[in-house]
């Protein structure tokens, strides 16, 4: 089992840690005695902690500034404990200890208290997840082992966990580390304190249930098809990360909604399975062939995940760079990464102080945030009370990961009724015999909506047009859809009012829809029907790629598009940068 | 699920995420036990194909057993091998070996620590960057020739493991390296649960660790339980010795042990015999802070 130990600098996590590798018998013969006379050499005196720290680096500092690992035994089970640092500025590699812990250890000085990381690292292990818990009130030498010392601790950390929402530890352990009181075993210097010794408490963690009962999800990690030696599997990879599934079984991705059938379970050097559950890394092949991606979530058709473009979420910021509104970032979750943009920040904690919420119009290094974010395009998760793995995240600023966090809720976004749309339709769709893949052979490229977005005026139509031509050129099946096409027929019987603007949208994107389920690349100029905002268009057309290319000659442009033109590019750089992106995203091979 | 299917798993999940990410992926083979359960760890996660190359870095010190059994697997499993080598040190003979006979304080004469530098570290950075010469096997006539690819990669896949000893324990699953195959310990990203460092800095590039939750003897019990090939160096041939980890053959000393398969030597571990010494203990060229300086500096 993987435990993490946490706390406040000096607390004493690396003492706790080489105690009970030592009480143990864990360390390596005579390590003990070599690192005792090294310190007598040195004239430091002896600490625990120099026998953790194995590199230089931080026997300089004197400070744990990464996670190391030990090992150790008890009779029940094995032990990794990662001994994480509890100073601030290496607060993100506590972090990365502590989430792939299942359960930690929180170590509080009994002389200082509860102090700043004391909490924060409460709140982090309360958001990573991490729901086993106990407390070591360290140094009770230094306090007299008083218990009433103790009580007051423990009532204040307890009320501290409660206030953030947090899961209330197992146990209090008073113990004096140096001394080795209260770990591996119960000491008599405490008698009034009746629980058990740390040791003993660590085997009363409990393994995370398995989540094979809970509903399917399986992020869609890649697609394979390795051809050399004759294989001509089309693998469908990813980690089940909750529920089974059956070979026969019907399942969905999402957001695309796309619908097959599992034909077999993948595998190499192992029997083969008729079924598989939550935690495997396995693959598929499906029964009908159907495009899907990375990203995409797999589940049954009941109790599917959600798919929106915004949702509620808390969360840890770690770079020096502040989280501000107003910028793109990238989001990863799952296995989907995708545009995001803060809507709102709802509020900022301070994670230094108890019960303190700061209103603030940027999220800082080490501040902890209620936030609400908006994605460029549906992506499907879970709230993380649902479903751990499909619920948290991660954010990327330029090459780092910047921060992390877990989704809490589902926000309305301006699209959902489109998508709820989409979906019915796309799962009653009567398909004719001529399938998609068909159609893709036969054309030479997958269908795919290019929407070229940009002030009246600015030469859309002129690009469109040559676009469409330049692609039918070489053989392709483009087919160009000016939005005015679309009014003059479709929209024939609407009278103009303010309301009518979405159902002019709708009708758009279903028009451009049908001409997709035909195999056709659709390029199409929308100022008819006074889009701005292309992702209303993106939403009712899931299963399909939505590419836009915007052009502005500010450069500013719509929040990442695909392609960024000014509008003073020559035709044929147009049509050979529209090729480039359509290649770049497979639409063409 | 079983401890060594939980680590399978991981490994599998970490395989394919790398391949996912790292346009210019490759995997170090130094074909030691570590390493080879990593290329059959890639077959799993790639459903019985190695779709990327693997690296050698052949110091022509290695036991030639080992050289034997990399190119058998090579060709059994139709690997794009690639090899690496110092071949200017070597040239020079500015080798350990060759220089350990001459007189201390000989300033011709180089230390093990040295050599290493040289002949693994100097040689694996630029066979990654791709400014000396790689040479790849051909898979029709089994012999190697010079090979046409000379691009840098940007995402190396490594066999280390976290109970190897201190420094290893402080990786994170995708490492970064900077322009100079640095490693900043301090300065490592944070990795929250499966989301890891796979965006990068032109010029740097990432160490990938798919086996860094696995110890020793997780990875015997594996090689068991697969029936992967490992090179007879780890048995005992009835000398009463055996390498426990393999290397140069100058500065790799066999340990006491009459372990003949791998159920000796799961047995053996499990016994707690090996216990107190350490793992590398039979690499000369370890010594006290050398490994770490040699780890920062790029080599594993
Ligand atoms: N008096 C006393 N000092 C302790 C105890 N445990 C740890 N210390 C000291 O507190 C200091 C910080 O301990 P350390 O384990 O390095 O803290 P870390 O930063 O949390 O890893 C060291 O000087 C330890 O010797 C204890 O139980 N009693």
């Amino acid at each position: 089992m993987n435990i993490v130990i946490v706390g406040h600098v000096d607390h004493g996590k690396s003492t706790v840690v080489g105690r009970l590798l030592a009480d143990t018998g864990s360390l390596p013969e005579g390590k003990l005695d070599a690192v005792r006379k090294e310190c007598q050499r040195t004239g430091k005196p002896f600490e625990y902690a120099f026998l953790l720290d194995a590199l230089t680096d931080e026997q300089d500092q004197g400070i744990t500034i990464d996670t190391a690992r030990s090992f150790f035994k008890t009779a029940k089970r094995d032990y990794i404990i990662i001994d994480a640092p509890g100073h601030i500025e290496f607060l993100k590699n506590m972090i990365s200890g502590a989430a792939r812990a299942e359960a930690a250890v929180l170590i509080i000085d009994a002389k200082e208290g509860v102090r700043e990381n004391s909490r924060r690292h409460g709140y982090i292990l309360a958001m990573l997840g991490v729901k086993q818990v106990i407390v070591c009130v360290n140094k009770m030498d230094l306090v007299d082992r008083s218990q009433s010392h103790f009580d007051k601790i423990e009532a204040e950390f307890r009320e501290f966990l409660k206030e953030i929402g947090s899961v209330s530890p197992m146990q209090f352990i008073p113990v004096s580390a140096v001394n080795g009181e209260n770990l591996a075993g119960k000491s008599d210097t405490m008698k009034w304190y009746k629980g058990p010794a740390l040791l003993v408490s660590l085997d009363q963690f409990k393994k995370a249930p398995p989540k094979s009962d809970w509903p399917l999800r399986m992020p869609v990690q890649a697609v394979y098809k390795f051809t050399n030696h004759g294989d001509d599997r089309r693998i469908i990879a990813g980690r089940v990360e909750s529920g089974r599934v059956k070979v026969g079984d019907k399942v969905v991705f999402h957001p695309s909604n796309k619908i097959s059938t599992v034909k077999s379970i993948e595998s190499f050097n192992a029997p083969a399975r008729k079924e598989i559950d939550a935690g495997w890394s396995t693959g598929f092949t499906l029964a009908e062939e159907i495009y899907v991606t990375r990203g995409e979530v797999m589940s049954h058709e009941s109790l599917a995940p959600l798919v929106s473009m915004r949702f509620r979420a808390n969360m840890i910021w770690l770079s020096k760079k502040p989280f501000k509104p107003g910028r793109d970032y990238k989001l990863k979750i799952h296995t989907q990464s995708q545009s995001v943009r803060i809507h709102k920040i709802n509020k900022v904690i301070d994670a230094s102080e108890a019960h303190s919420a700061l209103s603030k119009n940027q999220v800082d290094r080490h501040d902890v945030a209620d936030v609400t974010l908006d994605l460029r395009q549906p992506i499907a998760f879970d709230p993380i009370s649902e479903n751990e793995s499909t619920g948290r995240f991660v954010i990327v600023d330029g090459y780092d990961i910047a921060g992390g966090g877990i989704i809490i809720s589902n926000e309305k976004d301006d699209h959902e009724d489109f998508r709820a749309e989409a979906k019915l339709r796309d799962f009653n769709w009567i398909r004719g015999g001529v399938s998609l893949e068909a159609r893709a052979e036969r054309f030479g490229h997958r269908p795919s909506l290019v929407m070229i977005v940009g002030k009246q005026g600015i030469g859309k139509h002129q690009f469109a047009r040559a676009a469409e031509k330049a692609l039918f050129g070489k053989g392709l099946s483009p087919y160009m859809l000016d939005g005015t096409n679309v009014l003059l027929g479709v929209d024939a019987d609407l009278v103009w009012v303010e309301s009518t603007q979405a159902e002019l949208v709708r009708r758009f994107a279903e028009v451009a829809h049908l001409l997709l389920d035909a195999g056709h690349i659709v390029i199409s100029t929308t100022n008819a029907i006074g889009l701005g905002d292309f992702s209303a268009v993106q939403s009712l057309i899931p299963d399909f790629p939505v590419l836009v290319v915007d052009i502005d000659p500010s450069k500013k442009g719509v929040s990442s598009s695909d392609l960024q033109l000014t509008g003073k590019e020559s035709e044929e750089a147009v049509i050979q940068k529209i090729y480039d992106l359509l290649r770049s995203r497979q639409i063409i091979d | 699920m079983e401890i060594l299917d939980q680590l399978e798993q991981q490994s599998v999940y970490i395989l394919r995420e790398s391949f996912r990410h790292f346009e210019r992926l490759c995997m170090l083979w130094s074909v030691g036990k570590d390493s080879t359960v990593l290329l059959w760890l890639a077959r799993k996660a790639f459903f019985g194909h190695v779709p990327l190359p693997l690296i050698h870095i052949d110091t022509s010190y290695k036991i030639p057993e080992m050289i034997t059994y990399r190119d058998r697997l090579a060709m059994d499993y139709q690997l794009t091998m690639v090899v690496g080598q110092n071949t200017k040190a070597l040239a020079a003979g500015t080798t350990f070996p060759l220089t350990q006979d001459l007189p201390e304080g000989d300033p011709k004469k180089i230390s093990r620590l040295d050599c290493c530098g040289m002949l693994k570290r100097e040689a694996l950075t630029h066979t990654l960057n791709g400014t000396w010469p790689r040479q790849k096997l051909n898979l029709k006539s089994g012999k190697y020739e010079p090979d046409a690819d000379t691009e840098p990669y940007h995402g190396v896949i490594v066999g280390a493991r976290a109970d190897e000893e201190g420094s290893r324990s402080k990786e994170r699953y995708f490492s970064p390296r900077d322009k100079n195959n640095l490693w900043d310990v301090g300065e490592q990203p944070p990795e929250f649960w499966n989301q890891f460092k796979t965006d990068f800095a032109p010029g740097t590039h990432v160490r990938i660790h798919p086996l860094l939750d696995w110890t020793e003897l997780h990875i015997w019990e594996y090689i068991k339980r697969e029936k992967i090939p490992t090179v007879s160096l780890y048995y005992d041939q009835g000398a009463g010795t055996r390498y426990r980890s393999l290397g140069c053959a100058p500065c790799q000393a066999p340990i006491q042990s009459k372990a003949k398969n791998v159920d000796d030597i799961i047995a053996e571990l499990k016994s707690g015999k090996l216990k107190n010494i350490a793992e590398r203990s039979g690499r000369l060229q370890d010594g006290k802070h050398g490994l770490e300086e040699l780890r920062r500096e790029g080599y594993m």
